[in-house]
């Protein structure tokens, strides 16, 4: 499913979108797909699987951990596109994952690849739109979004160069830093959702881990919440992790809601 | 080509909090760095408080017993022992212009996480540095010293532990803290436009080796070698040089125990030799990675040379044939650390020991000239524990006789080390 179709259908029902990461193979395939399953049912209208990097800068411990974990559990690219490929939930799924992945199994491969896999969107947080170029064409020529961010230190001039290329959604960082749960995500994002005047739908995500805070989020006036390292915390505890996901998709899908 | 590129190399590849950031770092470079106050400022600093400018050391036991002669750039000399001051003394001075307040780096041998807290202390910098655990082990006199100066230093736990590491948390903490903070990078790599900047403020290396050799010599070197790990003494060296077609310029990357990758790791760190062309923190570059791009812990006896990567202007001048890769095996380096120790009585650090180890195995075949300058980009005290340990277990393994097979105790073994 592309990802507009899916905000044309919540934007009919006046909602908001809750967006969820997890990453792929993390603690196994099999346990990947499950999540996912248990996100979509607790109402998570678009997933982002991330494709684990050894290398991983634009993440804090979380997701790093998580990394690793998926790694070691022997989860590749190849893999990746065969598991997405199984998974058949009425919902949008994306890509999250480092260039030097793509790069490495070629821009077009890697684009056709997701397209085939039923991906239909990617994100590259160490992709600044100066070096998506190739990408960018690859996507376009494959019909899968390239999703970019912005940041509360993007000028109001990149913002726009940024919006002209911009396809799904557009990513808002809530705050300088890496990916992580916080307490303080709402003052910083009110000020960049003013800025921003997008044809796209606009997302907040990093450190949005609860339903107050995505409240706080969709009422600034954001059209989604990107929520991701507390979902890969419940993986990481491995204690009941499909039923508290389930519940914990559910509680902050709530706030999303009208 | 864009600004930020060399030839196919180079590029900006970061999380978008981090452009504006590089954006305004570039502008403040450009705009200082042809600065006569600023000039003037860093060449005072270069002269009374680095010591520079550092001799060219004709190596006369060296000359004799290879049949060429053979220069040092004792660059060991410079305050704190290595190359690396050279450019934390021009980065800080640049982000006090720029009116940041705290100053990060990374570091792997902790040459350039010493030579950061020397510039942070006494231009007034808080400093905090990011150093691999396995690194803080292996070198952990660097730590002492940078605590004494008043740097608080962090233990990497993820990855390799090593130099790579230690950088991604060096970016981790830059993108947090992006508005009052410099990260001050220790190598002609990372984005634009670090690896021209620091490879800027290095050339003061091989402009000094150019006057000094025409006084010297009267003749431009025919070889110039210098070791290459991220590649900022060899490029420093060499910058100088590139237009004069006759010099060659052969950069010499750490071979490790064989230049062989496993599944998870190369057993070596030579990138520009063996590495293949991919995307590793904020550059275009060769890295050593696996069949999908996932980057493979690399592997060297000498802490500075370990790293995945290598500057991406390297990768360029290679590709255009300008410069001619080459390495050294950790076997090798150590004997060239200790011949050179015996024959000149300098011991130089492990890293620059890969270029005199170069010029040691090849001087017989001609290839290098008869006029040979080695970078030695640093000086080995840090390093005695680690040689020292080597020679125990190596001298424990020959008295181990064939019934006692099983891994020497006391074998400084990286994987044993780490943990
Ligand atoms: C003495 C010395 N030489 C060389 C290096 C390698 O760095 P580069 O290749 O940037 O010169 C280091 C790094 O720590 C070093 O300490």
């Amino acid at each position: 499913m592309r990802i507009a179709e899916k905000f044309a259908e919540l934007k009919r029902r006046k909602d908001k979108a809750l967006i969820a990461y997890v990453c792929a193979g993390d603690p196994s395939v099999e346990a990947t797909k499950e999540i996912v399953h248990a996100l979509v049912k607790g109402g998570a209208d678009i997933v982002e699987l991330g494709l684990p990097f050894s290398d991983p800068v634009a993440d804090g411990p979380t997701i790093q951990e998580a990394s690793t974990r998926a790694l070691k559990a022997g989860m590749n690219p190849d893999l990746y596109f065969e598991m997405a490929a199984s998974i058949h939930e009425n919902v949008p799924l994306i890509c999250m994952t480092y260039y030097n992945l793509i790069y490495k199994r070629g821009t077009e491969k890697f684009a056709r690849d997701c397209a085939s896999s039923g991906i239909t969107g990617i994100i590259v947080p160490d992709l600044p739109s100066e070096e998506s170029g190739e990408l960018h064409e690859a996507c376009k020529r494959n019909g899968v979004d390239l999703i970019f961010l912005v940041t509360p230190v993007t000028s109001d001039l990149r913002i726009k160069s940024i919006l002209g290329m911009a396809s799904g959604f557009l990513y808002i960082v809530s705050r300088l830093g890496v990916t992580g749960q916080r307490t303080d995500v709402a003052g910083s994002t009110k000020d960049i959702l003013n800025r921003i005047d997008s044809r796209v739908p606009k997302a907040v995500g990093f450190g949005i881990s609860n339903k107050e805070q995505a409240a706080e989020v969709i009422h600034a006036g954001s059209d989604a919440v990107i929520v991701g390292s507390a979902f890969v915390s419940i993986i990481a505890s491995g204690d009941n992790v499909n039923s508290r996901i389930e519940r914990l998709a559910h509680e902050i899908k709530q706030s999303c809601i009208n | 080509m864009k600004d930020s590129m060399y030839g196919r190399f180079g590029g900006q590849f970061v999380p978008e909090t981090l452009m504006p950031a590089l954006t305004e770092l570039e502008d403040a470079y450009k705009l200082y760095k042809d600065d006569p106050r600023f000039l003037k400022e860093l060449g005072n600093y270069m002269k009374e408080f680095g010591g520079r400018r550092t001799p060219l050391y004709y190596a006369a036991n060296l000359s004799k017993k290879y049949g060429i002669r053979i220069y040092l750039k004792r660059e060991d000399l410079v305050h704190g022992g290595a190359h690396k001051l050279n450019n934390t003394l021009g980065q800080a001075l640049l982000a006090r212009y720029m009116g940041k307040e705290r100053i990060i780096a990374e570091t792997g041998a902790g040459q350039h996480g010493t030579a950061t807290a020397m510039a942070a202390a006494n231009m007034g910098f808080k400093a905090e540095v990011y150093m691999g655990a396995k690194d803080v082990m292996r070198q952990h006199m660097n730590v002492y010293r940078m605590e004494l100066m008043g740097c608080e230093v962090h233990a990497v736990r993820s990855g390799s532990m090593t130099l790579k590491d230690a950088i991604n948390e060096a970016l981790r903490d830059w993108v947090t803290n992006v508005q009052n903070t410099h990260y001050l990078i220790g190598s002609v790599v990372g984005p634009h436009p670090y690896p021209m900047i620091v490879r800027d403020f290095q050339s003061v290396i091989g402009k000094e080796v150019r006057e000094q050799i025409l006084e010297k010599e009267g003749r431009l070197p025919d070889s110039i070698v210098a070791c290459a790990g991220g590649g900022s003494n060899a490029m420093g060296i060499f910058h100088p040089f590139i237009k004069d077609e006759n010099v060659m310029l052969y950069p010499v990357e750490a071979g490790g125990e064989e230049l062989k990758n496993t599944d998870r790791e190369a057993l070596h760190s030579s990138s520009l030799c063996i590495g293949e062309e991919g995307i590793l923190q904020g550059a275009h570059t060769l890295i050593l990675q696996d069949r999908y791009g996932q980057i493979l812990e690399s592997s060297s006896v000498s802490a500075g040379l370990d790293y995945s990567g290598v500057g991406p202007e390297l990768a360029h001048l290679a590709d255009i044939g300008r410069i001619t890769p080459c390495n050294v095996s950790d076997h090798e380096a150590l004997e060239a650390f200790y011949e050179l120790s015996r024959m000149e009585g300098i011991i130089p650090a492990l890293e620059s020991s890969h270029a005199v180890a170069y010029v040691m195995k090849t001087a017989e075949t001609g290839k290098l000239g008869d006029l040979v300058v080695i970078n030695l980009s640093g000086r080995g005290d840090k390093d005695l524990e680690t040689v020292f340990r080597l020679r125990e277990s190596k001298e424990g393994e020959e008295t181990k006789t064939v019934e006692d097979k099983k891994e020497p105790d006391n074998k400084i073994n990286d994987k044993e080390v780490c943990l």
